[in-house]
């Protein structure tokens, strides 16, 4: 178990982090989901011992980082943003060392071989780290902190800089790990997030923003459930139309497209009007050009979530952090 | 502290650095052997002395990359997220660039066993007095500059500012005695000349406040680099 209490981290007159508090329970995946410069990494070198706090505590399984360094830390497998690899050495030497380093009391040649199975590098186990590429240095990465069977691994933007098939392959991973350790993950990608955790943190200049089960979290965001929808046909009945589906709140023209087609925000509440729409522009014959669900971009769910009129915490049940309280 | 040790000695073998710095020191060894032992001199100790020079700049070169680097390339996040205390970082790193800088006065063991062969009476003692002063002038040096390498987080800067600093502390006498003959100064280069201090051993003086002197400052930038990793965390 994981328990943060009011962390804090200030650089000079800058305030990296800000009165950060969450409890995290033996098993969840969590992201750290905010945008660049937001504060996760720092929050994950504060967790993971590498930077000390200006303020709060840091509780691993019963061990404070600050208080009682070794044991905490022995408990965290951690993989920073720029995974600290020795490229001088080649894999396996950079892995027996890591063993030793955690000074792991398990058998050494089978764990490591174990391990470098699990992620994938054992066909490159004698090679100089130095001649790998980005998804393998990656993925040395994340064995080094999986030497020694830690109970929670916290890794930093594990994806960034892959390509779409190794991410697929680090998501995999994730899940298979997920199984018997505590996660942390940190992105500025949503669907990323969306796919391996259970529950998301949200993280912007510092502070909590929101932080709740994914699936509840994803829809408090998107509540509206508005679609945008391109339809060629005469504008004027063609609104009547959209406005006489059931379960239509509004309807707003956005833009006059190409081809005799007008675009329209169409905000439903609660109800999916997509079949109907489609139906119904079927008997009049015009032709439905294209449809898409108006999905939030990152910085629109920040700016939705740093709003004080937004109220999600209804939708979230628990915790919702307001963003500007001081 | 062991793996770290047991990493950085090899480190210093996998690239040329290592052999590069026992090369050059050996190469000079050699020299001062040759010409000593044509001329019919045994005096193992006046080629230990000879190579005090010549430390000043290798040393710097030894540590130049022990902590730059690190940081340089964030590899320390894997040293300090580990359960190992910062001592022990440290004091691994400073061991593998002395176990380095040791290696590289091994030709006069050979150099005495030639000589213990072709005498009757050879000294060893004032050969081992020399040779753990030199060991003792040279863990002083290595824990001044390994504290210079935690100050930057490039390898070159950390070399400049480390032969400067080393060449300065091993001259500080002669510059003094060439610039003001005010004796509280003088007194004072004495005191801390790395040179002076020096002497003693190769004389087969072992005194012990000459121990503690370059046995102190080893202990005291030691101690300065363990605070200088903490303070980063810090800051």
């Amino acid at each position: 178990m994981i328990e943060v209490t009011g962390l804090s981290k200030r650089y000079g007159n800058h305030l990296a982090v800000s009165d950060v508090s969450f409890k995290i329970e033996d098993g969840e995946v969590i992201g750290f989901l905010g945008p660049n410069g937001a504060g996760k990494s720092t929050i994950m070198n504060i967790l993971t011992g590498y930077l000390s706090a200006t303020a709060g505590k840091v509780n691993i399984d019963g061990f404070d980082i600050m208080d009682n360094p070794a044991q905490a830390k022995r408990r965290i497998g951690y993989l920073p943003e720029i995974p600290p690899l020795y490229i001088d050495m080649t894999v396996k030497e950079y892995l027996y060392f890591v063993f030793d380093l955690k000074k792991v009391t398990l058998p050494k040649r089978p764990h490591i071989d174990e391990i470098c199975r699990l992620v994938k590098i054992d066909n490159v186990k004698d090679r100089l780290i130095k001649t790998l590429s980005k998804g393998y240095r990656q993925r040395v990465g994340i064995a080094q902190a999986l030497v020694g069977n830690p109970d929670v691994l916290i890794l930093d933007e594990p994806t960034v800089g892959l390509d779409p098939k190794q991410i697929i392959e680090i998501r995999t991973l994730i899940e298979r790990l997920s199984k018997n350790h505590t996660i942390i993950v940190s992105s500025h990608i949503l669907s990323e997030i969306q796919a391996t955790c259970g529950r998301i943190i949200v993280i912007n200049k510092g502070r909590i923003v929101a932080d709740g089960k994914t699936e509840e979290l994803t829809e408090s965001i998107s509540q509206d459930k508005s679609v945008v929808a391109s339809i060629a046909g005469p504008e004027k009945e063609v609104e009547k139309l959209l406005l006489a589906i059931p379960g239509v709140e509004s309807v707003e023209k956005l833009t006059k497209a190409s081809a005799g087609a007008v675009t329209f925000r169409i905000v439903s509440e609660d109800t999916d009007i997509r079949r109907e729409l489609f139906a119904r522009l079927a008997d009049r014959n015009w032709p439905l050009m294209g449809l898409s669900s108006s999905a939030l971009t990152l910085e629109q769910i920040f700016l939705r979530l740093t709003d004080e009129t937004f109220d999600s915490s209804a939708a979230l049940g628990k915790k919702k952090v307001k963003g500007d309280k001081k | 502290m062991i793996a770290i040790f047991k990493r950085e000695f090899k480190a210093y073998f996998t690239s040329p650095l290592g052999y590069l710095v026992i090369a050059a020191m050996a190469l000079f060894e050699g020299f001062s052997f040759v010409s000593m032992f044509a001329n019919g001199y045994a005096a193992n100790e006046y080629t230990i002395l000879a190579q005090l020079s010549l430390a000043a700049i290798v040393i710097p070169v030894l540590t130049m990359r022990l902590f730059s680097e690190e940081r340089k390339q964030k590899t320390d996040q894997v040293l300090i997220t580990a359960p190992v205390s910062l001592w022990g970082i440290v004091f691994g790193k400073f061991a593998s660039a002395f176990a380095v800088f040791a290696l590289s006065f091994s030709p006069t063991l050979i150099y005495q066993v030639i000589y213990t062969s072709r005498l009757d009476a050879l000294n060893w003692l004032i050969y081992l007095g020399a040779l753990f002063g030199v060991l003792l002038y040279g863990a002083a040096l290595i824990a001044i500059c390994m504290f210079i390498s935690s100050l930057t987080e490039s390898q070159v800067v950390s070399a400049v500012m480390g032969i400067v600093v080393a060449m300065l502390l091993v001259n500080i006498y002669s510059f003094v005695a060439t610039t003001t003959n005010a004796q509280w100064l003088l007194n004072l280069a004495e005191k801390i000349s790395f040179d002076i201090r020096y002497q003693d051993f190769y004389k087969g003086i072992i005194d012990f406040s000459n121990i503690v002197f370059f046995g102190g400052i080893a202990f005291l930038f030691i101690f300065l680099t363990v605070r200088m990793l903490d303070k980063r965390r810090w800051a």
